[in-house]
């Protein structure tokens, strides 16, 4: 039982730990190159990318109400987009920027995931 | 009525309501691998301690046809017993009453066993096996959970409060455990989340299990809600005994002393540790070449692991241990470690608890999620849990310690009372590859071949600065020991230490990072 739980080397770094296959890996801190094992949750991490502002994603799971624009059609900065049901809120996304349009992914009554890509601008 | 026959009510009556939510029931919470409310104070307690109060509640509810339905005890066990022959207060709610569903009543009796476990000054353990609020009780029942948070923060500090989660414990119940001190969790049992995966799956469309959602391995291994895994209800119980046999009853006490024990001869303290500062090894086993009989409690063993945590003793008396991690992620300080170790100090100085610190890591983690994830806000909670802690504090800096994470593993500077090195110590406000690049830029980016320059700073400084001496130069470091030496001081500091006294400026209280 406790065997499955340990943290495991793959040579006897530990006392008390068997020999086993988990491999080290290499993490550098200011420049040293340091032998060690990643934990699930840092292999795990979200790699950052730059937010893109014709992107309009939803910030909250939720269900899509209406859509109140069409593929092609011109919208200025704060045009309502769609609205956004979410705990109950009815939250109407609007136009980062002024632009057109190019695509949209969603039709009233979807059920959205958090950070789904709704609308495209261009 | 003949004296005789009421007691025959009396024990008929205790039988019927000892029952619980009847045969039917208790089968199906013994087919889930569970045992019942009562089976379980009694395998925890001392045998035959235990004395139960409420017996005979019965609930508040009117409407929705409530009044007609019979919820023996309302759905949850209270009393008090001994473990190891020393006072403690305990509830467990009881599943196969109404689910275990907490209602007005059901409420006031925790809260009732909470009351008298803080006025006793002893220790409260908390088994939650519940579906959450009833519903037919309404606001009652959100009443009922308030005052139960409510008295776990009054008692913060004061007892130990544990918390079992032996079943579900969803919506507003879980932040009664997330107050206490301690949370044990059992594999394919303990269930937490807020909202669970029915409620995901309609309102958001994403499924997931309940195990996946909040099973044990979950908060033993994401969260960090857990301090305690087990793989069945009996092993639960054991790690429950161990961990209050190292603990003091109540903020007035002290842990209780044990007969003084060597450490085993296996972990042999000069071949644990490598020289080279790249190189990782168990921080573990230096713990368990130090502490009586190799004897080491390990908390949150399974989360944020690049920092250890645990109890151990020293000469028979128990000591908290805090120790960067080699073997995992280098040590570094990141959010999740820093804030697994400033709560730790903090239990251990609410309830006088010395603490040990083994310093070995290279500072905090680099990365853009580590800095929008706030390892700036999490970082300082160790900084303030370290100043704050009045207890003796001993810290051993076995090999690097680098920067910012130098300052932060309870350095002199946040008021160390004794603050040991070892000769393998490299105390240095950067490693030497990081702090040459800097230092040496314009030399290394004019040489003739800039990597051999480069390699030739890197050493030079390493002989200058990567050692516990410049640090001793100045008095940061109290004494540069032989590894071999660390116990016979450590056991000295905790005797020096003995009536340690100090106070500082009047304040209702802080305001730390959380």
């Amino acid at each position: 039982m406790k065997s499955q739980k340990k943290i495991k080397a793959e040579d006897t770094t530990s006392v008390d730990s068997e020999k086993t296959t988990a491999k080290y890996q290499t993490l550098i801190v200011h420049g040293t190159k340091f032998r060690t094992l990643f934990n699930k949750k840092y292999e795990n991490r979200k790699k950052w990318s730059k937010p893109n502002e014709n992107h309009i994603l939803s910030f909250i799971p939720g269900t899509i109400l209406k859509v109140m624009v069409k593929e092609g059609q011109k919208v200025s900065k704060d045009t309502p987009l769609l609205i956004l049901e979410a705990m109950k809120m009815e939250n109407t996304l609007f136009a980062p920027i002024s632009g057109k349009v190019k695509k949209v992914n969603v039709k009233a009554n979807d059920k959205v995931p958090k950070g789904t890509l709704l609308i495209e601008l261009e | 009525m003949p004296l005789k026959k009421k007691i025959q009510e009396l024990k008929k009556k205790r039988e019927e309501v000892q029952m619980g939510g009847g045969e039917k029931a208790i089968e199906k919470q013994l087919s889930m691998g569970k045992l019942t409310a009562r089976e379980r104070i009694v395998s925890l307690l001392d045998r035959d301690s235990f004395h139960e109060y409420d017996l005979f509640v019965e609930h508040e509810a009117r409407d929705f046809n409530m009044d007609k339905k019979v919820l023996h005890g309302d759905g949850v066990v209270i009393g008090t017993g001994t473990i190891n022959d020393e006072p403690i207060a305990i509830f467990a709610q009881d599943f196969t009453v109404a689910g275990g569903s907490l209602g007005l009543m059901h409420a006031r009796k925790i809260t009732k066993i909470m009351d008298h476990a803080l006025k006793m000054r002893m220790p409260l353990i908390g088994i939650n096996d519940s579906g959450g609020a009833r519903i037919q009780e309404g606001v009652n029942s959100l009443a009922g959970y308030g005052e139960i948070f409510f008295r776990n923060t009054l008692s913060s500090g004061v007892i130990p409060q544990i918390s079992v989660i032996l079943g579900p414990c969803a919506g507003g119940a879980v932040y009664s455990p997330a107050l206490t001190d301690f949370v044990f969790v059992v594999e394919n049992i303990s269930k937490m989340f807020i909202t669970g995966p029915e409620v995901i799956k309609t309102v958001l469309g994403e499924e997931i299990s309940m195990e996946d959602l909040g099973g044990a391995r979950v908060h033993s291994e994401i969260t960090g809600n857990a301090h305690f895994f087990a793989v069945s209800e009996k092993e639960c119980f054991e790690q429950i005994e161990k961990l209050l046999s190292f603990i003091p009853w109540n903020n007035n006490m002290k842990a209780p002393k044990k007969e003084p024990k060597l450490p085993k001869a296996k972990y042999n303290i000069d071949n644990i540790v490598p020289g080279d500062a790249k190189q990782p090894y168990d921080i573990r086993d230096v713990v368990k070449a130090i502490v009586d009989d190799s004897d080491f409690l390990e908390v949150q063993e399974l989360w944020a692991q690049n920092m250890v945590i645990g109890f151990g003793r020293i000469n028979g008396e128990t000591c908290g241990f805090v120790c960067n991690q080699p073997l995992v992620l280098a040590g570094v300080l990141d959010v999740d470690s820093s804030d697994k170790a400033a709560r730790f100090i903090r239990y251990c100085d609410a309830f006088n608890i010395p603490i040990i610190t083994l310093v070995d890591l290279p500072g905090y983690l680099p990365g853009i999620d580590q800095e929008h994830a706030g390892v700036i806000r999490h970082g300082a909670k160790i900084l303030y849990a370290y100043s704050e802690a009045t207890v003796p504090k001993a810290t051993v800096i076995v090999r690097k310690a680098y920067g910012g994470g130098y300052i932060a593993m309870s350095s002199r500077h946040l008021r160390s009372d004794f603050v040991f090195a070892w000769p393998t110590a490299e105390i240095a406000v950067m490693g030497p590859e990081g702090a040459a690049n800097i230092i040496f830029r314009k030399e290394i980016m004019s040489a003739e071949d800039p990597e051999e320059m480069r390699k030739q700073k890197v050493a030079e400084y390493k002989e200058k600065f990567a050692n516990p001496y410049v640090a001793a130069a100045r008095g940061y470091v109290d004494s540069v020991i032989e590894p071999v030496e660390t116990r016979k001081l450590l056991i000295h500091a905790i005797e020096v230490a003995k009536n340690k006294s100090i106070s500082g400026p009047k304040k209702k209280h802080g305001v730390p990072p959380f």
